[in-house]
């Protein structure tokens, strides 16, 4: 038999059929929905459809939920309509949600792993792009826009064109505070923010394997933003010991079976990718991002670019107008451009491992300027503070809030003033993201936690020293 | 959906790399329906003086010319229905967002992507000629500029069917329910913890 890679074992075992012209209709194994997804529901209500399985459909409350008093009603009217929508759309069809007041709750791409919704070999769907995460436990997951998400919802199925293949490996050994952030974020840098479109990579290499599942779950998210339409990591088992006896995990028998199952899931001796690309770990530093597009990323150690150094005229045009928006001169170290603001959280860095790196540069420090934590899920929430993570952040002097998207995107009104720089756990750093004139700068959260120490983009490394 | 077989249109150039759908439509307003009329919402925190659909020269422009990955970053449809309730029907450029040019072709608008040396071509005589006009030939795969010089286009057979016949996919899938049941029933043996 031809080798495979673990992406077409994935994609073969879904394809419910293959057209002449190409397209497969795949099926699909989970579909969250959230509360952007009215628009989907409203297309299927508009056309009298039914939901087809609402027992593979989960309703997650994550981008409109308030971090800070839910006990109160939400302020503001049009935010508390999503809210609202979306708990009537799934109480109507039949879906579970996990709600605003469910202490389940949290951000879609990390409740999903921590319920074990997140299984390897299944297809994952969400009409939110960052998707791509559930990837990290060898799942094929993808981001999708409304009118998929209505066709999911009435076939529990999707037409796609099978996607190109690209292998990137890390081997070697990161130096210290060097996390899946700084991998992802390097990767980007290497192969450019458009650099993945059209292919579905998977992440291999002894410093991918040597990730937990928390980093893992950090590169495969921002896969994305290398444009590729999903990211994966072949099961193993740092994997199943993160699954066994989650909530939705199998049991007893049917937990060996489906492990004998997952560990064939990995790429066979010999199988062809379409592209492949090598990356050396130990060539990472503390990572940081000087633009408005994440392939702007560059060493913390490194200086502002030169736009006269580009010799291409759009392109040099561009790196013109990314500095005008974020405010730096050309040459300036990075490690000396002041900080407004600092936020840890996200679907990208708001799970346990992220608050815990955070905390360990936090403990016994004041934060220097203002900032937000805020925990990727209720139970890392409650973990954090069974760990005393959450008054570590309050004594530094962060605010320590509820878990949703939050300032990673604004849509709950925790928003970055016009001209404020923050320095950002989150995945995206584009014009107004964080807010109207907003300026975001991605790094990892031990990163983001020396910003906060010093009010300045920071060599975790040098400010640990000796510590 | 409307259609899309062919359109003659006043094309703007946008010579950005990396458009994102942060920056077509801000998160903002996607809480608003689509009844709020999302044209308004169409480049809102992007549009300085000067922006090239504010220009009186392309005033009524229905396609737009960009630069590598447009559409890239968040799956928000509303990028799309932001740009065709403003009248841009077709988007030009050397590679678009998987997931966006997904949500194009599902809601009326084409996506047509030319090799970057074309499109760099495009846009500079767009820029140097105000008001230029693009033919757009879907059936032919064609793209025409004033001057008579033809682009062929290559695109998705199914997608480019959808667009022709504004076709709805799931009356396409519905009538394949009883080959999805029987994959489901397969599968519940196969995969029991699924």
């Amino acid at each position: 038999m031809t080798p495979r890679t673990l992406f077409d074992k994935v994609w073969d075992a879904h394809a419910v059929l293959t057209r002449d012209d190409g397209q497969t209709l795949l099926a699909i194994d989970r579909h969250f929905v959230h509360e952007g997804s009215f628009h989907a529901f409203g297309m299927i209500d508009h056309a009298g459809r039914a939901v087809r399985r609402p027992d593979r459909t989960y309703g997650v409350a994550d981008h409109y939920v308030p971090s800070h008093d839910r006990r109160r009603p939400i302020a503001d009217p049009e935010v508390a309509n999503m809210v609202e929508m979306l708990r009537a759309n799934t109480a109507r069809h039949g879906i579970r949600l996990f709600g605003l007041d469910d202490p389940r709750q949290g951000i879609v791409h990390v409740i999903g792993p921590e319920e074990g919704l997140t299984l390897p070999g299944l297809t994952i769907v969400c009409g939110d792009s960052h998707t791509s995460t559930h990837g990290a436990f060898g799942a094929l997951g993808f981001g999708i826009g409304a009118s998929e998400v209505s066709h999911v919802l009435a076939t529990q199925t999707l037409w796609q064109r099978r996607p190109r293949t690209l292998r990137i490996t890390v081997d070697g050994a990161p130096g210290p505070f060097v996390s899946g952030k700084d991998l992802i974020l390097s990767i980007i840098a290497a192969i450019g923010a458009g650099g993945a479109v059209g292919h579905v990579i998977e992440y291999a290499g002894s410093a991918i394997r040597a990730l937990s599942m928390e980093g893992r779950l950090t590169v495969c998210n921002m896969s994305i933003e290398a444009g590729a339409r999903a990211g994966m990591v072949a099961p193993d088992d740092t994997t199943f010991a993160y699954l066994h006896g989650r909530p939705n995990a199998p049991t007893g028998a049917g937990w060996d079976r489906a492990v004998a199952a997952w560990r064939d899931l990995a790429t066979d001796a010999g199988a062809r990718f379409d592209r492949e690309v090598r990356l050396d770990a130990a060539d990472i530093a503390p990572t940081v991002t000087w633009g408005t597009s994440p392939e702007t990323a560059v060493p913390v150690t490194a200086r502002v670019p030169d736009p006269s150094a580009e010799p291409d005229g759009r392109r040099r045009a561009q790196i013109v107008e990314m500095l005008d928006y974020m405010g730096l001169a050309p040459g300036v170290p990075l490690a000396e451009v002041a900080v407004d603001r600092v936020f840890i959280g996200s679907c990208t860095n708001g799970r346990i491992e992220d608050l815990r790196a955070a905390a360990a540069v936090l403990k016994g420090r004041k934060a220097a300027v203002p900032g937000l934590v805020t925990p990727g899920s209720t139970p890392v929430k409650a973990q954090a503070e069974a760990e005393g993570l959450d008054r570590i952040f309050k004594a530094a002097g962060l605010g320590w809030g509820e878990a949703g998207c939050s300032m990673c995107v604004g849509m709950n009104g925790d928003l970055v003033a016009a001209g404020e720089r923050c320095a950002s756990t989150s995945n995206r750093n584009f014009p107004h993201r964080q807010g109207q004139g907003a300026r975001t700068h991605l790094m990892s959260p031990a990163m983001v936690a020396a910003a906060a120490v010093t009010g300045r983009l920071t060599d975790v490394r040098r400010l640990m020293e000796g510590a | 959906m409307t259609p899309f077989v062919t359109l003659d249109a006043v094309a703007a150039p946008l010579p950005v790399a990396n458009v994102d759908t942060d920056q077509i439509i801000p998160a903002r307003f996607l809480r608003k329906p689509r009844s709020a009329g999302y044209r308004n919402f169409l480049f809102a925190d992007v549009r300085k003086a000067g922006f090239v659909l504010d220009r009186p020269e392309w005033a009524g422009a229905g396609i737009l010319v960009a630069g590598p990955n447009f559409g890239c970053g968040s799956s928000r449809e509303a990028a799309v229905y932001a740009l065709v309730d403003a009248g841009i029907r077709c988007v030009v450029a050397p590679s678009f967002g998987d997931i966006f040019a997904g949500n194009a072709g599902k809601n009326g608008l084409l996506t047509v992507t030319l090799p970057e040396a074309t499109v760099g071509g495009l846009l500079d005589r767009l820029a140097a000629a105000p008001g230029a006009r693009l033919a757009v030939d879907l059936p032919a795969q064609t793209v025409t500029e004033a001057d008579g010089t033809v682009h062929a286009f290559g695109i998705d057979a199914f997608r480019k069917q959808g667009l022709i016949d504004g076709r709805d996919d799931v009356d396409v899938t519905l009538a394949h329910a009883a080959t999805i049941a029987a994959w489901e029933a397969t599968d519940r043996d196969a995969r029991p913890w699924v």
